[in-house]
């Protein structure tokens, strides 16, 4: 457990008034709120270091106990027994419930050991907060959200069954009402947001709604024109190659792309792309045949 | 459409302790919807979170009502530029892996 320099956090000089610490507060405050800086980490650590600091600094008792004690926050008879006459008739200036969500735990151990975790409150009742809302990741195959299907998973000690639209894209986040953390003093529970990792598991390239791929083409059926049989995402189809088509030609097989999320029985397109395969070791015969051909132009 | 619940007006000032005049004030700025049915004035419950941040921006941050407005019209925006990032950078992935 490691020392807190609350002034330091605050970036505060020890000898800052009450009014200096209010405005350092409220400017860091506005600065990594967590209405204001969703889905941030980063922000809400820091925002939580400096709600824990503007607790014990803006309270004169326990700022001057930290002053006193702080740096030696873990000798000394004097210390231990200031922590035992700590009670909680301090007053609290600090945040609210809620998505800003600070709750006790939230406090480092540093303050838990020397002010016992108590902590006091101006609120005159218990004002209702929805429940914190809670990010979790979800790795899912590409294969997978060909198709909207439903999903069991177990988060947090309880079971959530999502339905995963097909077509989601890669990073996209979805929301699942009610199912964050529990509402505080019986407000309604926060929201559980889940952020979908899409990993490749087929042959496919993917842009959006869009799929690609590559195909052989030989050389003759390139040339002379012919049929050719190509995997889609849901099956095989036979296209009819024109006569001297060139390597790297590209096809758009309408509607057999990926599905739209969100607009069912909608789908992208598939774009072949023809590669020409040129053929190795020619016997002598092909070889004189070439020739010939050669000749000919 | 799914059944939206509505949510009295006097409870939420009372759970929340803010002023009536305050949800009205959100209103009048169209950052909130109010529903009327004869005369009891009701929000939907789907837009609680929305209005609980604002209470949370006045009552901490000091926030006045036009300011809550320009936050959340920033927010909005960061959130579409977020989705068009993650779209740019799947696209980048997909042109980057088949250079």
């Amino acid at each position: 457990m490691d020392f807190v320099d609350y002034y330091k956090t605050l970036g505060l000089e020890r000898t800052a008034t009450e009014k200096d610490i209010k405005k350092a507060y409220r400017k860091l405050a506005r600065k990594y709120h967590p209405d204001l800086n969703p889905n941030n980490k980063d922000a809400e650590k820091k925002f939580k270091e400096i709600n824990e600091a503007n607790e014990v600094l803006s309270d004169p008792e326990k700022r001057e106990k930290y002053d006193k004690y702080g740096k030696d926050w873990m000798h000394g008879e004097e210390f231990e027994k200031a922590r035992q006459q700590q009670s909680s008739r301090s007053q609290h200036q600090g945040f609210s419930g809620g998505a800003s969500g600070f709750s006790e735990s939230d406090f480092s151990d540093f303050f838990e050991s020397m002010f016992g975790g108590a902590r006091g409150s101006s609120h005159q009742g218990p004002v209702q907060f929805k429940g914190k809302d809670l990010n979790a990741d979800l790795e899912l195959n590409l294969s997978d959200i060909y198709k909207t299907h439903r999903q069991i998973l177990t988060l947090h000690g309880q079971k959530i069954r999502i339905t995963i639209p097909a077509g989601v894209e890669h990073g996209q986040e979805i929301k699942i009402k009610g199912k964050g953390g529990k509402g505080i003093n019986g407000g309604p529970n926060g929201d559980l947001y889940i952020k979908f990792n899409v990993v490749n598991d087929t042959s496919f390239k993917r842009d959006g709604e869009n799929l690609y791929t590559t195909v052989d083409l030989d050389l003759y059926t390139a040339l002379l024109g012919g049929t050719l049989t190509v995997d889609t995402f849901d099956g095989k189809v036979k296209l009819n190659i024109k006569p001297e088509t060139a390597n790297d030609t590209k096809v758009r097989l309408r509607g057999k792309g990926f599905p739209i999320y969100k607009k069912e029985g909608q789908f992208g397109d598939l774009i072949v792309t023809y590669k020409v395969k040129i053929p190795t070791q020619l016997s002598e015969k092909e070889k004189e045949l070439f020739k010939a051909l050669q000749k000919l132009r | 459409m799914g059944r939206r619940e509505l949510i009295l007006i006097e409870t939420l000032c009372i759970q929340y302790e803010v002023e009536a005049s305050f949800i009205k004030e959100l209103h009048s700025i169209g950052l909130i919807e109010i529903e009327k049915i004869e005369n009891d004035e009701f929000i939907h419950e789907e837009t609680i979170g929305d209005l609980e941040k604002m209470i949370r921006l006045n009552r901490e941050l000091n926030v006045n009502i036009e300011g809550i407005d320009v936050v959340f019209n920033l927010l909005q925006k960061e959130i579409k530029m977020q989705e068009e990032i993650i779209a740019l950078r799947n696209r980048l992935k997909f042109y980057e892996e088949n250079k």
